[in-house]
């Protein structure tokens, strides 16, 4: 069995031992809320990252409206675990956020997805904002009031859970013929559609795919942080999420999540300086493009590095 | 096979490619010259579907099945069957040498979506066939140790056979070549005008070639079409096309008697 291979047992060793220390330090007190509300937003921002990695660093598809798509499962996840209130309703919800994600993805991918570069990056900012606004003039959102109360059921194991599923699912995709047609997109698009790869198509794949995902970390936020307001997911928001994914690399899996937990740690260490922190981000970004343009790890993988075996 | 009718493209007021008809028959190995500047790979953009025509027809007929491809998308001319090159290599310059052949025989890929998430049974049976295959195309020109390099590494001269074997590997009917021995030097042009023809043979292909290498075209192709400000001038074998008065006045001076 391939899935076997001492690589992969290796990462599930790796997995385990993170699991099970994060799990005993909770349970023997050690870890404050303080820490726990640092470690779901490493949770939240690597399955951000990663999934947008996926529409802007292997697909190459500027995309400025990755907050839009949390926005969609933040919601839709509240309602139904609002109204279910159980593990069941918060699994629906978590699925059911996706999946709309994913669909309102492919609905606004396929016009704008003919755009290049600048013009899909406005037309993905545009779609991001009419979400917003969409959610700040619904009743059901109850406006800009948002919502408030919603049971909590993100706990540390649906984090890990979900946040190990997402970076396995994505790095299968990446490493597979259809994650290979994307990537020839970003590598040059009439190249890619002169040896048989249908690019819109495709882009509108990798833009689901990426909604889906980003669609569960909404859904893992809304039902941590008890509340939701539309103001959470402004373009700020996709911003943070860029950084993320530019800091650890374009195509990288390992820099998203590499980054995504340097900025998690960031933000909670900037926690009472909240107007420093863009100031921060800002000086972070600059260094990183003057010094390391390619992000952390560009495209490489820890994989790649350790070298347990070639890509192939 | 290929059947090329009143072909015409127009950029604002300049005509490329102008009225063009051309037929080419199975398995055979074509060349296309003409002067810089002579439309030739606008012809090949207008074939694979990189360019609309702005009239004309381009049928391809396989297996006694006829299809219109002028005006198609590039990736349904390529599933019809027609693969090409590019004069000014397009390789996926930061993947390896092994991504490059692979991105092109996905079209052929069967498994679907949830498999390449979930790694069904099919996904390493067709992974390990996909490995198999491109490695057996690249040691068309003894590449295949440098699978796993970074395209952009290559030497220009095994970028080019890339280049080739990528287009191979869609599995095509028709092989469109533009300008492969640019670039190199006799030697290597020799190499490979052998490499053409055996690929030919072995993959039962029909080849269009665009060349300036006038001892490589004269030397390989059965019928060479010249193209000179977008319009077709003259047809023949290489023989007929060397005294043909016009083609030697298209080339002023360059002289294509001796070649
Ligand atoms: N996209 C385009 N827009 C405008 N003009 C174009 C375009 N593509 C080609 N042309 C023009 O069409 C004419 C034919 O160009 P083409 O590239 O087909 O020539 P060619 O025969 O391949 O020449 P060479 O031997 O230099 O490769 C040229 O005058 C070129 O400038
Ligand atoms: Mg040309």
């Amino acid at each position: 069995m391939r899935v076997l291979s001492k690589k992969n047992i290796m990462i599930l060793a790796g997995l385990i031992l993170t699991f099970a220390i994060v799990y005993a330090l909770r349970n023997f007190g050690i870890l404050t809320s303080f820490h726990e509300i640092t470690i779901a937003m490493v949770c939240i921002n690597i399955i951000l990252g990663v999934s947008l990695n996926l529409i802007t660093g292997f697909t190459g598809q500027l995309s400025l409206g990755h907050a839009g798509f949390m926005a969609i499962g933040a919601y839709v996840c509240a309602l139904i675990n609002m109204e279910l209130n159980s593990t069941f309703g918060f699994i629906l919800g978590v699925l059911a956020g996706a999946i709309i994600a994913a669909l309102v993805g492919v609905l606004i991918g396929i016009p704008t997805l003919r755009l290049k570069g600048d013009y899909l990056a406005i037309a993905t900012l545009g779609m991001a904002e009419i979400i917003r606004v969409i959610f700040l003039n619904l009743e059901i959102t109850n406006g800009a009031a948002g919502l408030n109360g919603i049971p909590r059921y993100t706990n540390w194991f649906w984090l890990f859970f979900f946040t190990v599923t997402t970076v396995v699912l994505i790095s299968n995709f990446i490493n597979s013929s259809h994650g290979r047609a994307c990537i020839s997109i970003r590598e040059d698009e009439i190249a890619a559609e002169s040896m048989g790869i249908n690019t819109t198509q495709y882009k509108v794949i990798a833009f689901a795919i990426g909604a889906f995902f980003a669609g569960i970390a909404g859904a893992l936020y809304s039902s941590y942080f008890y509340f939701l307001r539309p103001e959470i997911f402004g373009f700020l928001k996709s911003i943070d999420i860029l950084i993320i994914v530019v800091l650890g690399g374009l195509g990288s899996i390992t820099g998203s999540v590499i980054a995504g937990i340097l900025i998690a740690v960031l933000t909670a260490a900037l926690q009472s300086f909240a107007a420093l922190r863009m100031i921060i981000y800002a000086l972070l970004l600059i260094i990183i493009m003057l010094f390391r343009p390619q992000g952390i790890m560009g495209t490489k993988e820890i994989t790649d590095l350790l070298n347990f075996s070639k890509r192939e | 096979m290929l059947i090329i009718d009143k072909l015409t493209r127009s950029f604002g007021g300049l005509t490329a490619v102008s009225n063009v008809s051309m037929q080419i028959n199975k398995g055979e190995l074509v060349g296309i010259i003409g002067p810089n500047g002579a439309g030739k790979t606008t012809l090949f953009n207008l074939l694979t579907g990189v360019y609309e025509p702005s009239s004309g027809t381009i049928k391809l007929e396989l297996n006694g099945e006829e299809v219109n491809i002028g005006g198609l998308k590039p990736y349904n001319v390529t599933k019809a069957g027609l693969a090409r090159t590019f004069q000014n290599i397009r390789l996926f310059k930061d993947l390896t040498v092994l991504d490059n052949v692979r991105i092109a025989m996905h079209q052929n890929v069967q498994y679907k979506l949830p498999s390449s998430f979930f790694r069904f049974n099919n996904f390493y049976q067709e992974e390990d066939k996909l490995l198999e295959e491109a490695e057996q195309l690249l040691d068309i020109f003894k590449m295949s140790h440098k699978k796993n390099e970074l395209a952009k590494n290559l030497p220009y001269g095994e970028q080019r056979h890339l280049e080739i074997v990528r287009a191979l590997a869609t599995k095509p009917a028709v092989l469109l070549l533009d300008e492969p021995a640019a670039g190199m030097n006799p030697f290597e042009t020799e190499e490979l005008t052998n490499t053409i023809k055996w690929i030919r043979e072995e993959f039962d292909l029909t080849v269009l070639l665009i060349e300036h290498d006038m001892s490589l075209v004269m030397e390989i192709c059965e019928r060479i079409f010249v193209l000179d400000y977008g319009m077709l001038i003259a047809s023949g074998t290489p023989a007929e096309i060397r005294t043909n008065k016009r083609v030697i006045e298209a080339y002023l001076g360059e002289d294509v008697s001796n070649a």
